[in-house]
């Protein structure tokens, strides 16, 4: 790695750095914008309606300071990596998230890697098909997974699997109780896995398989293709080392968005699957207008994306020679 | 001579709904060993398909319907696929007319020329390196070592038809088929190209099917030709018999359209005393691109210093190669880019610094034609809106400027009733009149053409060129035809510029400087057009017919 890409790195975390601190100020206020706050949620589970006690909480949380005030504390500890609190369970934010995070990015990354290699499988096999029956099809499935609503086809995939055939477990990501230790516990996981990664990848695997399926077609009739084919090399050979090559660089752009939403991208599915991460907690958090986990989620989030962002970037110089690094 | 390769009765059928049943129909000819046979034609006149049937390279839906191809005993029409590989890029292989896109962006040269040696031979990695390497020497690249390691982006189009040529002779094949390989370059390397074709095909032997519009090219190269036209076989023979003494109305019309290189006489005005209608006066336009923090931007000068001044009633070519900077100068005079420094003095008002709505009156006296016919129209507007809109923007009646645009269309010579059609029912010929109706529909006093005709067949070229001169004297325009074919600047233009690097090295009387160039460039230019004592004035020209 040349000293040239390391000082462009470095420039894109310190922009990526800023962007972050735009992000945070933008969420503080987002977050404020709704109605309620957590002590009324409390004390409403409470059952209580006592002003004062309110004004108890309140205080308590620091709710009751200026909101100028309450957004240099946040930023302040920010700087400083603490993320604070959490309202309810009087956790370290941090601390919550990094014990939820693993799961989430099993559950994603699975899902991205599912929906890449599917996806561009699929697509190459419609793409050497054009026109036949097989192209077809493969294009009106793409079309209805991606039409479909994520909620609906994890509901029916669990009517199926888990209530019908009872092939695969239906929510969670262990079995509760059962306490396995090493390759058991390894399959355990694995037969949670299945349906819910299978949720959130299929729409991203029709993403990708009409994106694949598109980009071939139109490569396939690019000229540098006409020279390989000219060499008297076998079709196949043809595809894989000139036509699909090519066709992926917009895949590749795309992945990289798709990687970047890994962490806030599976509310609906963690929450339909009981998956234990960081969307469910997400989804809680914002239920109890938990302010502190909830900006520490959107913040590890908004990281994330740019992270993956210039990760994107780096491989895109990887694929593609033309791509120029330091501009 | 027993032929090498033999083309007999062969015919293409085309899908259903094309404009003709047959790409090519009842073709027979052969190709000779060691002799360079040229194919040429219009483009639609079938000669890149009868060279993709030789490859086996038709599209699906298109295939052979009758006749055979004849090579080294085995019929390519009917060969299987698996034993025609093994011939393709092997026994027979073919350059294309795009160099920039025919290399894959995403391979080193060496990987993408060693694939050849991998599918044919069974030869080491390093055997297949060291042949590369000598392949790229042989082809004449500068650094050979480097340039097995970089990509196709880092090579200039003469670069990379150089490597595409040492792809194609990797093996030593019996033929080489070069589908109009320098089309797309500009004129100092189409001459290095062809002279290095010429050469090559000399050490090795190899017989060449050279397919070409462009007889320029066929007086530099052939040794025999064949003239296509709509598919058919119109003309076969010796180049000197063909290119002197055609036969066939068809290539006496087609030969009859390309320019002499020799400049007619004209009458020398004075003009001293005349107020130019267009004057440029320092014109600089420098690109930048950005640098940053670690890499310093790169300057481009696409224009320095540049001065003329055009006057009504003339045409100035303003000629060069690509990156000579004609193009930005043409776009800064009519302020579709900014220029840096100078000033353009629109009969005799500045016009470089004025504001969008300043300069909406004289935009009227300044129009413009586009290079691409197909690319310039607006395809979701009717003919008779695309000439009225300009006029209708700068506040005349609708009813008024569609009469006008009428009238523009009769005056461009085409049917009243295209008013109503969309630009894509037409030839590229006839969108071209509706682009120069266009400009005139403003009354403009300068016309600047930017490469008019370069995306016109020769004869329809023929058509246009007659046609802007028949107008700029029925209305007094003053011409600027920016132009990188000396063939057509020669015949049309009363004043010519010649551009390198930005800046005008040489500026004259047509006829002065083609006869006595002063600057090295411009010699160097005149003496790469291709077939330059073919029809310069030494040999007889043939009948002249009326072309269609």
């Amino acid at each position: 790695m040349s000293i040239q890409t390391l000082f462009y790195i470095g420039g894109r975390l310190i922009k990526g750095l800023l962007v972050l601190f735009v992000i945070a100020i933008f969420n503080f206020f987002l977050i404020r914008a709704a109605p309620g706050d957590p002590a009324k949620v409390m004390a409403g589970e409470a059952g209580a309606t006592d002003e004062l006690f309110l004004q108890q909480l309140r205080e308590q949380f620091g709710l009751d300071q200026p909101l100028y005030y309450q957004l240099w504390v946040y930023i302040s500890n920010l700087v400083q990596f603490d993320m604070g609190e959490t309202y309810r369970q009087q956790m370290p934010v941090f601390d919550l998230i990094m014990d939820r995070l693993p799961a989430t990015l099993l559950l994603t990354g699975t899902a991205f890697v599912l929906s890449l290699v599917l996806g561009v499988l699929v697509g190459v096999i419609a793409a050497s098909n054009h026109r036949k029956w097989i192209d077809s099809a493969i294009s009106v499935a793409a079309l209805v997974f991606y039409a479909t609503p994520l909620f609906w086809l994890a509901l029916m995939a669990v009517l199926l699997f888990s209530v019908f055939l009872g092939w695969l477990p239906a929510f969670g990501m262990e079995t509760v109780g059962a306490n396995f230790t090493g390759w058991d516990r390894f399959v355990d996981i694995a037969e949670h896995l299945v349906l819910p990664a299978m949720t959130l990848g299929l729409f991203f695997t029709a993403v990708y398989a009409r994106m694949a399926r598109t980009s071939m077609i139109e490569t396939s009739r690019a000229d540098f293709v006409k020279t390989a084919k000219a060499k008297g090399m076998k079709p196949s050979r043809v595809t894989f080392r000139h036509t699909l090559r090519n066709a992926l660089l917009p895949v590749v752009t795309l992945a990289g968005l798709q990687a970047g939403q890994m962490i806030g991208g599976a509310v609906l599915t963690e929450t339909v699957f009981a998956w234990p991460g960081i969307g469910r907690l997400m989804f809680e958090a914002l239920f109890q207008r938990d302010y502190n986990l909830l900006l520490g989620v959107f913040f590890i989030s908004s990281a994330m994306v740019v992270l993956f962002n210039l990760a994107t970037d780096l491989i895109y110089c990887i694929v593609d020679p033309r791509i120029e690094l330091a501009k | 001579m027993k032929p090498l390769l033999k083309v007999e009765d062969l015919s293409i059928r085309l899908p259903e709904g094309a404009d003709r049943p047959y790409a090519v129909q009842n073709l027979s000819y052969a190709l000779n060993p060691g002799e360079i046979l040229c194919v040429v034609g219009e483009s639609g006149s079938g000669k890149s398909m009868t060279a993709n049937a030789i490859m086996g390279l038709l599209p699906k839906a298109i295939q052979a319907e009758r006749g055979a191809i004849t090579f080294d005993g085995h019929d390519l029409v009917s060969l299987e696929e698996r034993r025609a590989r093994k011939m393709r890029g092997n026994r027979i292989s073919m350059i294309f007319q795009e160099p920039m896109t025919a290399l894959n962006p995403l391979m080193r040269i060496e990987d993408q020329i060693g694939e050849v040696f991998l599918i044919h031979s069974d030869m080491s990695k390093q055997q297949r390196q060291a042949r590369t390497l000598e392949l790229l020497k042989d082809v004449g690249l500068p650094d050979p070592e480097k340039a097995m390691k970089v990509y196709p982006h880092q090579l200039s189009g003469g670069q990379r038809q150089r490597v595409m040529i040492a792809m194609a002779l990797a093996l030593e094949p019996s033929i080489l088929i070069a589908d109009e390989p320098t089309t797309a370059l500009d004129v100092t390397t189409q001459a290095q190209i062809l002279h290095l074709i010429k050469e090559l095909q000399r050490k090795h032997g190899t017989a060449v099917m050279f397919i070409t519009h462009d007889f320029g090219v066929v007086a530099e190269i052939a040794d025999r030709v064949v003239v296509m036209q709509y598919g058919k076989m119109v003309e076969i023979g010796d180049a000197q018999q063909v290119l002197n003494d055609p036969q066939h109305d068809y290539t006496k019309k087609l030969i009859a359209a390309v320019p002499p290189l020799v400049a007619p006489e004209r009458e020398v005005q004075d003009r001293s005393k005349q107020r130019p209608a267009l004057s440029v006066k320092s014109l600089c336009k420098t690109y930048v691109s950005p640098g940053s923090w670690f890499k310093p931007g790169r300057t481009v000068h696409a224009a320095r210093d540049v001065n003329f001044d055009l006057y009504r009633g003339e045409t100035l070519g303003l000629v060069g190669e690509s990156g000579s900077g004609k193009s930005t100068v043409s776009r800064c005079i009519v302020r579709l880019l900014e220029s840096d420094s100078g000033e353009i003095l629109l009969d005799g008002d500045a016009i470089q610094d004025l504001d969008n709505k300043a300069l909406a009156p004289y935009r009227k006296k300044i129009q413009m034609v586009f290079q691409d016919p197909y690319a310039s129209l607006n395809p979701r507007k009717t003919v008779g809106r695309i000439i009225a809109d300009g006029p209708i923007a700068q506040g005349v009646p609708v009813a008024e400027a569609m009469q006008r645009a009428k009238e523009l269309l009769a005056l461009v010579e085409l049917p009243e009733t295209a008013l109503d059609r969309y630009p894509h029912e037409f030839s590229g010929g006839q969108r071209q009149r509706v682009g120069i109706a266009r400009a005139l529909a403003h009354n403009p006093q300068v016309l600047v053409a930017d490469e008019a005709i370069s995306a016109l067949d020769v004869s329809v070229q023929a058509q246009i060129l007659e046609l802007i001169d028949t107008l700029k004297k029925k209305l007094n325009l003053a011409v600027l035809f920016v132009v990188h074919d000396l063939r057509v600047a020669a015949q049309v233009c009363d004043r010519i510029i010649v551009m390198k690097h930005g800046q005008i090295v040489e500026a004259g009387e047509t006829k002065a400087v083609f006869e006595d160039p002063q600057h090295d460039y411009t010699r160097n230019l005149i003496e790469s057009i291709p077939g330059a004592d073919w029809r310069s004035g030494h040999q007889p020209q043939p009948a002249v017919g009326k072309i269609a």
